[in-house]
């Protein structure tokens, strides 16, 4: 077992919240987030500022709709993709929930989740909240172009969603739960040389495929045991490549089991190219589409595994290469399998 | 360890050529027809409009030649910053790639987008210091071109 862990006390997954994007909001999910806000700057004066309101409502509004107050939650994990995480502790400033920030590039909810679980199955915390948010302003001036330079995509290139998702994990039996944790894999930096930023699916790909692996091995487990697996933001190229990773490596997926954040999240016609991006295209996937699935009892038993580019734009200009990570974390839903 | 310029093992070289090959096949390209032909339409509508801009000042305006370019470069830039201000700019760069950004518009585009996205940060250390991350590098790199071929010009013989 390198990575594994089992969760013998299986941490209840209580709620979910999702906050997303105009965007996000005209997109085939629209219809299943707590809230679409159509102001870019969600009424604050930049996109930094914007992005924190959005962790902080999401995770407000997660608290809120489990029935608890701010002061009941043990300790909240989360990460964004700003310099020094500023959203999250922003956002903690303000909830004044005991806070360890994270960074795991767009794996963030995934990692979150992770450690949120093992703390809380291990009876350090009674109840965990588990957060990763992106903006696309806010990324794109960080990590691209001034948004009104009228620079070309790249056909592989993928769209940074705006939006935050949150979830709230706890040992508590008198909350709801949606699903159980059962088992957590934490990732491997892995790097099969590819630099391109504008192709962070073909960079992250290896290492998705590397945690599926290694989670199967230790487990026991082949695809075919999952309702559904879910990567983070593979986006088209990605989500691609995982499977002819796993073809090759004698494991394949099933493709109607496996789907991407990034492709569920935009409609091609939304001109995202390959896909969208970011921490929060996970999280607020996750905390709303998938957890709904959950919660119906349409699938039962998911493999969360969202993937990061663990790059920086002065590595990139160094030259050096896209290390990619992947956490994965499995989900069982309360409900029965209705067998959708 | 971290030199990345150091040769992997034949192993590892193998695995990295194999991922190569497959991402290559697996990452569509980007279209050249299209995109060859929405630069040269839209880059070219741009240049006549630009022609028709000086021929106008010469013609209408009693300019000379070298005040009817001034003109014609003016106007263009005037509009390229109108037009990134409301946000349209960038929309007309991602459909026509390099035919809008080779004329002088593109020149314009790029002080004129890092100046509304840096303002937030202040006027010294953010407008100030941003303005020409973007148009920087060309400045530095065509003055430094320019330089040269002066010389060479300087010194040729004939």
């Amino acid at each position: 077992m390198q990575g594994t862990i089992t969760l013998k006390r299986r941490p209840r997954l209580c709620m979910g919240a999702a906050i997303a994007g105009k965007k996000e909001g005209e997109g085939p999910l629209g219809g299943g987030f707590d809230q679409v806000i159509e102001d870019d700057l969600f009424g604050e004066e930049s996109w930094e500022k914007a992005e924190c309101r959005f962790f902080y409502t999401a995770a407000d509004t997660c608290i809120r709709k489990a029935g608890l107050t701010h002061r009941q939650v043990d300790v909240m994990l989360g990460g964004d993709l700003l310099n020094q995480i500023t959203s999250a502790s922003m956002a903690a400033r303000e909830l004044k929930i005991p806070f360890l920030g994270l960074y795991g590039a767009c794996s963030t909810m995934a990692e979150s989740l992770c450690i949120g679980a093992m703390l809380v199955d291990a009876g350090h915390v009674r109840t965990a909240l588990c957060a990763a948010s992106s903006h696309f302003c806010s990324a794109e001036r960080q990590y691209r172009f001034p948004l009104e330079y009228g620079n070309q995509r790249t056909p592989t290139a993928q769209w940074t969603v705006t939006g935050c998702g949150a979830s709230l994990l706890s040992s508590d039996e008198r909350l709801p739960a949606i699903a159980r944790c059962t088992h957590v894999t934490i990732g491997r930096v892995t790097d099969l040389g590819i630099a391109d930023a504008n192709n962070m699916g073909a960079a992250m790909a290896p290492a998705a495929a590397d945690t599926l692996a290694r989670h199967f091995a230790d487990t026991g487990r082949s695809a075919g045991d999952y309702d559904l697996i879910v990567t983070g933001d593979l986006g088209q190229v990605g989500h691609d490549i995982l499977l002819e990773l796993m073809r090759q490596r004698g494991t394949p997926l099933a493709k109607d089991k496996y789907v991407d954040c990034g492709l569920l999240v935009f409609s091609p016609d939304q001109d995202v190219h390959a896909g969208g991006s970011g921490c929060g295209c996970s999280a607020i996937v996750l905390n709303s589409h998938i957890m709904e699935r959950l919660r119906k009892g349409e699938i039962h038993r998911v493999l969360f595994m969202a993937t990061g580019a663990l790059l920086s734009t002065t590595t990139s200009q160094q030259g050096e290469t896209i290390p990619g990570i992947a956490h994965a974390i499995v989900l069982e839903g309360e409900q029965p399998c209705s067998g959708a | 360890m971290f030199d990345k310029n150091a040769k992997p093992s034949p192993r590892r070289q193998d695995q990295l050529d194999r991922y190569k090959r497959l991402v290559e096949r697996m990452s569509p390209n980007s279209q050249m027809g299209k995109g060859l032909l929405r630069a040269y339409w839209l880059g070219g509508a741009i240049c006549a409009f630009g022609q028709f801009l000086q021929e106008a000042g010469k013609m209408w305006l009693g300019m000379n030649n070298t005040a009817a370019g001034t003109f014609c470069s003016t106007v263009l830039v005037f509009l390229t910053a109108l037009l990134t201000g409301i946000g349209v700019w960038d929309r007309i760069g991602q459909y026509a790639g390099a035919g809008a950004f080779v004329p002088i518009t593109g020149f314009a585009n790029a002080v004129v987008s890092p100046a509304i996205e840096f303002r937030r940060e202040g006027l010294v250390l953010g407008l100030g210091a941003k303005l020409f991350t973007i148009a920087g590098p060309v400045l530095v790199w065509g003055v430094s071109a320019s330089v040269i071929v002066g010389i060479i010009y300087a010194i040729w013989p004939w």
